[in-house]
């Protein structure tokens, strides 16, 4: 597997587990709570630190991990983490082009959530979500594609 | 699934009439990662002009002894 490949999907997973949590929260008080009410700000910046965290980590563990494996099979490591050929930047090209729409279309109900001056909780909840989407779809898109072709 | 390429080639070929070079050994010198060589040799990579040039300058063979390019419907 290429180290991009790896890369993409220490971002998927990430992507994936930590909004996952953030959500399950907010629905959890969102119970018998009226979202005026909810505090928000706190979880909302733990879980984006947390992403950043997360995905630093991954990859220095899969730099760690990748460095192990090519040493042991007699590779140099810097082949395997530097290298980056046309192909991986395409596929990064494609997954990126495809998360800019989906974001845009998010952004399109962000601006329609504070034109109907809907609660901060919402507009930033619907922030998050578009940008969380279009991570995951970017990251499935790059996984398809460095599976399936193209 | 069909391939996502109608360029077909003949890399497994050319590599083992070049002393069985490896598709690692490949890469290397193409300077591109091993999976990439596997995709474009299983026709789920249709590689850039630049890169088609250098796999054949590899073989020491023209473009259209690596690279085909089938008739419609075929």
């Amino acid at each position: 597997m290429p180290f991009e490949e790896k890369m993409t999907w220490v971002s998927g997973v990430v992507t994936m587990i930590v909004p996952v949590v953030y959500f399950a929260i907010m629905i959890g008080r969102l119970q018998g709570t009226p979202a005026t009410d909810i505090h928000f700000q706190t979880p909302l910046i733990v879980a984006i630190v947390a992403s950043v965290v997360l995905t630093i980590v991954g990859a220095i563990v899969i730099s760690i991990g990748t460095s192990i494996t090519a040493t042991i099979h007699g590779r140099k490591p810097e082949d395997e983490i530097d290298r980056k050929d046309e192909r991986d930047k395409t596929i990064s090209r494609r997954g990126d082009l495809i998360g800019y729409y989906v974001a845009s279309a998010g952004m399109v109900g962000v601006l329609i959530l504070t034109m109907l001056e809907a609660d901060y909780f919402w507009i930033a909840n619907a922030l998050y979500l578009s940008f969380v989407v279009a991570m995951a779809v970017s990251s499935a898109v790059k996984l398809v594609a460095y599976h399936r072709g193209f | 699934m069909g391939k996502p390429t109608r360029v077909t080639n003949q890399i497994r070929a050319l590599r083992f009439a070049a002393g069985e070079m490896t598709q690692a050994e490949l890469a290397d010198r193409l300077g591109v990662t091993r999976q990439t060589i596997i995709a474009v040799e299983q026709g789920k990579y249709s590689p850039s002009l630049e890169m088609a040039f250098q796999i054949a300058r590899v073989f020491g063979v023209p473009l259209d002894g690596v690279f085909g390019y089938p008739e419609d419907g075929r």
